[in-house]
């Protein structure tokens, strides 16, 4: 069996944010749950949170890619 | 070989091993049509996300066009939807991102920012285009640069250039801080909002769309290796269909992903601009 760790790094280094964008609409829902009005109000701010966290887990796969193909 | 292949629009090997696009690797998403030209040695090839570039900008031309040329109070099915769109990027996103009063003369910039990036991105899922512009990550950086120049520009239209930066700096802050603040506000502002939002929209149209063709290929690989190959194993071949299942399902989640990253990138696009034209604090 084959492989590289750093597949294995990824893996793991997707965890943070995919918790990270679970919270974020975990509070988004509760807010328009309670408040269903604010829901245009807090749309673009939770898209932008989940944005910003997403964001780590895209970095991770750039960096695997580097580590991955030059060595 | 297996370039030109990718290029004529057929991903799918011809025989497991040699060939074989299973595991998809980055190098499947080079996929050069013709040789445009040669300098000093390094011949300069138009590939088809540049080709899907173009049928994109022609396309919107085409459709704006049409559906507003004849413009009535009471819209037609195709002016209907170009309001729907418009208003989307208008409303949702201009106003709510830079304000109401100086959003105006952003919507434009932002309104095709918005419709070309969905556009492509779309193309990742539409046949017989099915190749997101998007996943060669240079497209994403030359999108970025125009977001980039245009938010800075304004900001120093705005505050000035010593008063641009003094603008980074939030207020009331104790003296000593003061650097180490503006170091990482600077860094913010310079390196890493414009890296962020070009690897966003790479990353995540290259990752789908690798995901895609892991779970059609690959349900073609097996497929080949149970049926078509002689000593094949049939259990792996009829494994195939929850594999193509798969990619189906992917597909229309990658529709989703699709609309929301070129929502996002406008959105970010839209608050760097709404951020830097705040007014002194």
């Amino acid at each position: 069996m084959t492989g590289d760790i750093t597949l294995i790094g990824y893996g793991l280094a997707t965890i943070g944010p995919a918790i990270a964008v679970g919270l974020i609409f975990a509070a988004y829902i509760n807010g328009v749950a309670r408040q269903p009005e604010a829901g245009n109000l807090l749309r673009p701010i939770a898209i932008l949170g989940f944005a910003l966290a997403e964001a780590l887990a895209i970095f991770g796969l750039v960096l695997f890619f580097l580590a991955f193909f030059t060595g | 070989m297996s370039a030109t292949i990718a290029a004529a629009g057929l991903p799918l090997p011809t025989a497991a091993g040699e060939n074989s696009h299973f595991p998809p690797t980055p190098e499947d998403f080079w996929q050069p049509l013709f040789k445009m030209f040669e300098i000093g040695g390094q011949a300069y090839y138009f590939t088809r996300p540049m080709a899907l570039l173009l049928i994109a900008a022609i396309a919107l031309s085409v459709w704006l066009l049409v559906t507003t040329r004849k413009a009535a109070i009471v819209p037609s099915k195709g002016q209907w939807l170009t309001e729907k769109v418009y208003d989307f990027a208008r409303n949702d996103i201009a106003r709510d991102m830079i304000g109401s009063r100086d959003f105006m003369r952003f919507v434009p910039f932002l309104f095709a920012l918005f419709v070309f990036i969905l556009l492509n991105n779309l193309f990742g899922i539409i046949p017989p285009f099915q190749n997101p512009t998007m996943a060669r990550v240079a497209f994403p950086i030359a999108l970025t640069l125009v977001v980039y120049v245009v938010y800075h520009w304004i900001g120093f239209k705005k505050h000035g250039a010593v008063g641009y930066f003094k603008f980074m700096l939030p207020s009331g802050l104790p003296g000593w801080i003061k650097p180490f603040i503006l170091l990482l506000e600077m860094i913010t502002f310079f390196i890493t909002r414009p890296l962020t939002l070009a690897l966003r929209l790479f990353g995540n149209m290259f990752a789908g769309h690798m995901l895609l063709v892991v779970f059609i290929v690959g349900g073609w690989v097996m497929f080949e290796s149970g049926f078509l190959h002689e000593g094949g194993n049939p259990v792996i071949g009829v494994l195939a269909i929850p594999a193509w299942l798969m990619g189906a399902l992917l597909t229309a989640f990658e529709g989703l992903i699709q609309f929301l990253q070129a929502y996002v990138f406008v959105l970010l696009a839209a608050s760097y601009i709404g951020g830097a034209l705040v007014d002194e604090h």
